[in-house]
Parts: C-alpha cells; sequence; structure tokens
C-alpha cells in the first residue's frame, strides 16, 4: 500500500481470513446459541466480538459503502438519462443507509467506524458512469460474499446478507442497463481483499 | 410434471426427518418453528414425500458432530428442493415457446443457473454424507408471458429471501460460502424479473427481508404436486 494513503491502507489492514478452529469452535458455540435463543448466548456473542474480526470486516465494507454512496452522488451531478437517473437516485438512497447502519453497527460493537476517504471518480457521462457503475456492484458483492465465511456473529453476518442481496440487485439493473446478463455466471465469485483492493485503490484520492 | 424422475428409492433428508421425531423436533426448533411451522413443514414432507415405506438403513445416532452436520444437510436439502422447484419452472416455460428473442435468452441462462445450483447442491449433499432430496413433481401456470415474468418475479424473490433466512444458521464455512455464492444470484435474477416487469428491484427497500422456512414452504406448496 502506499504511504499516505491512509483509507487504501486502512482497507489493507483488514485481514479477511479463513477461521483456525478455535474461532470455529466459538462460531459453533454461538450458532447453538441461535437454536435456543439469544439470550442463552448474550456473554459468548460479547467475548467473541471483542475477539473477532467482525469489527474490521465491518469497517472494511463500510469504505466501500462510502465510495459507492459518494459515486452515485457525483453521478447524479451527471446528465443522466431518465431510467439511469431513477435509478441513480434509488441506489444512492441505499449506501447512503449501509454507511449508516454499517457506523451504528461498529459503534454497538465497541468500535472506531472507518472514516470517510476522499474519492475521485474517472466519469463524465452516462457510458462511464454505468461502466464503472457496473464494476463497483459487481466488486461490492464479491467483497461481501468473500468476508461472509470470515464474519463470526451470526447477527453480523445476516446484516451483511441483507446488504449484500441490495448490492446484487443494484449490479443486476446497471448490468440490464449496460444490455449485459444481471448475472454473469450460476454462482457469485468470493473476491478476496486483494482483488477488492485492485477494484477500488485508483477510486480513493485521500 | 414435465421429465420428472421414476420414483426415486432413495429417502430424502426430509423424508429422513419426518421418521425421526428426535431429529425433526430438533430441526423444527432449528427454524425456529412453532405450531405453523410444524403444519407447514408436515405438508411439505406429505408433498416431497416418496411414500417408500422401505426403511433405510438410517439409524438414529445422534452424536454431536452428526447433528451438526445433519442440521447442515437439511439446510442444503431445502435449498436443493426450492433450485428443483425453479429449474423446472424454467423448462416449462422454455418449452412453451411463449418467449422470444431477448427474453427468451434471458429465461434460458436463469434456467441454466438453477440447473447448476441443482447439480451443485446435491454434489454438496452427498458430499457430507447425506441423501439428496428428490426431484418434486411441479405444476406452474404457464399462460401468457406477463403472468410467467411475474410468477418468475415472485420464485426468485422468495429464493433470494429463503436463502438470507438460512444463511446465519449454516455451521460449515465452506457451504456458507456456497450458498451465499447462490443467493446473490437468485437476487440477481429477483431484481432482472423485477425490474423488466415494472416493480421495483429493491422491494424491500436498503436492506433485503430473509423468509423462514415456514414462510417458504407455504409459498411454493401450491406448486408442489407431489
Amino acid at each position: 500500500m502506499s504511504n499516505g494513503n491512509m483509507a487504501a491502507s486502512e482497507l489493507a489492514a483488514v485481514e479477511i481470513h479463513g477461521m483456525d478452529r478455535g474461532a470455529f469452535v466459538m462460531k459453533s458455540a454461538l450458532a447453538v446459541g441461535t437454536v435456543y435463543g439469544v439470550a442463552a448466548v448474550g456473554p459468548f456473542v460479547g467475548k467473541a466480538l471483542a475477539a473477532s474480526g467482525d469489527v474490521g470486516i465491518l469497517n472494511f465494507a463500510l469504505t466501500l459503502e462510502y465510495l459507492e454512496a459518494d459515486f452515485y452522488t457525483q453521478g447524479m451531478k451527471l446528465n443522466l438519462g431518465g431510467e439511469v437517473a431513477k435509478f441513480a437516485k434509488l441506489a444512492g438512497a441505499h449506501e447512503q443507509q449501509h454507511v449508516d447502519a454499517l457506523i451504528a453497527t461498529v459503534k454497538k460493537l465497541g468500535g472506531t467506524p472507518a472514516k470517510k476517504p476522499t474519492f475521485k471518480f474517472p466519469i463524465s457521462n452516462q457510458a462511464t458512469f454505468l461502466k464503472l457503475a457496473q464494476t463497483l456492484e459487481d466488486t461490492g458483492v464479491g467483497a461481501y460474499n468473500g468476508a461472509a465465511p470470515a464474519i463470526k456473529s451470526p447477527e453480523v453476518l445476516a446484516a451483511a446478507g441483507s446488504i449484500v442481496q441490495i448490492e446484487a440487485r443494484h449490479a443486476a439493473v446497471i448490468r440490464l442497463l449496460n444490455g449485459v446478463s444481471p448475472a454473469p455466471g450460476a454462482f457469485d465469485e468470493a473476491l478476496m481483499e486483494a482483488k477488492v483492493l485492485a477494484a477500488v485503490k485508483p477510486l480513493i484520492k485521500a | 410434471m414435465s421429465n420428472a424422475p421414476p420414483e426415486r428409492a432413495d429417502s430424502g433428508a426430509l423424508q429422513e426427518l419426518e421418521r425421526d421425531p428426535a431429529s425433526r423436533k430438533q430441526f423444527l426448533k432449528l427454524m425456529g418453528g412453532g405450531v405453523a411451522a410444524t403444519s407447514a413443514f408436515s405438508i411439505f414432507l406429505a408433498a416431497c414425500g416418496g411414500d417408500d415405506d422401505k426403511k433405510t438403513q438410517s439409524t438414529e445416532s445422534t452424536s454431536t458432530a452428526a447433528t451438526q452436520e445433519s442440521g447442515d444437510i437439511k439446510i442444503v436439502n431445502y435449498a436443493l428442493t426450492l433450485e428443483y422447484l425453479e429449474a423446472d419452472f424454467y423448462q416449462q416455460v422454455i418449452d412453451s415457446g411463449l418467449f422470444k428473442g431477448a427474453q427468451q435468452s434471458l429465461i434460458q441462462a436463469i434456467g441454466d443457473h438453477e440447473n447448476q445450483h441443482v447439480e451443485a447442491l446435491s454434489g454438496t449433499v452427498s458430499k457430507l454424507g447425506g441423501t439428496p432430496a428428490a426431484e418434486p413433481q411441479t405444476k406452474f401456470p404457464i399462460d401468457n408471458p406477463k403472468n410467467i415474468l411475474t410468477l418468475a418475479a415472485t420464485v426468485e424473490n422468495l429464493g433470494a429471501a429463503a436463502y438470507l433466512g438460512q444463511a446465519d444458521k449454516i455451521k460449515n464455512k465452506e457451504i456458507l460460502a456456497a450458498a451465499i455464492s447462490i443467493h446473490s444470484v437468485e437476487a440477481r435474477h429477483a431484481a432482472a424479473l423485477n425490474f423488466l416487469t415494472g416493480k421495483s428491484p429493491t422491494p424491500d427497500g436498503g436492506f433485503a427481508k430473509p423468509a423462514s422456512m415456514d414462510q417458504v414452504l407455504a409459498a411454493v406448496k401450491p406448486f408442489i404436486v407431489s
């Protein structure tokens, strides 16, 4: 990561890793909790979250949502056609809701929400907007799908799931607007951190 | 329906569940099942059951590890049944010849995805040592293109919600990874079909809502003949 690029290095610092055995045992304990109710598992949740990377994953997601929200805000300043403008407004509102929800969740878990970086998007017209929108939404889907198995709290996993489904829906509409298949394959790719970074780093100014 | 295979002698995990009151009870508990869940689930079991009275050699071993694994197997078999329904639906739509051009291409692509999901999920159940659920016989109203697309959208939105409802219940992280990679594809299908039928691609707003197993089973029940 280049120095002085705070947001990017923050993203890089987030390690989306597989679970070690201890974490797996803990996750199983948590999963049992879903059977018997949240109350029974309360103490385990607290312990697990404190020791886990859930906050890191949420901050990783938050940075991506900042990026998407800002992207649609910038995009709406362009001269977009009716259907595209309508979608940009809808998707932009969702991304902002995701930002707010992720900030609240990080705080609830006792973490510090990632700061909003400054972005720069190479968009100047509807065509460039749609092209980058597709990349960002598909990347968002892949990023959440890649991170999900490393999430330790079932509640956080459920929240991430409800967000990634919206990213996938955005991606599908954008792809239709671009005249390509809404679903590039039968299984969405799970993107590892490095690939996500490669896609978004050029868009982060500071 | 269309090309349902002859009765399969193997017992699906759902049927096995039916014969095993202990694991069934546990399963319902896992799904947060109350009375409503029980009845919807019983109906589903009846609908899916091959009435093969021959007991398989499935003995009631309930070690903890086996119990965990069997929970995942049941979830994957549930997903498999939904994917069978979807795949069969698109096959019937394609066979109807009611669509042409771009719409036909999209339906074929989606149907192809569902077939791949069926294969993957069936393989996953086998890999876990379970018996893949049998393909249900289905019946869908295939009348006119508009209604068909609307039904397709309904089915896909339900499918996306069904996967979302199970995500935090899956214990094996590899199965979780597979399920979520299917989940977002179902969401793409749902959004595209909503969009093409003039509905919001995101009917739940900024956060998708999950559906429980009993909600989903009740919703698909009209499409299951046996």
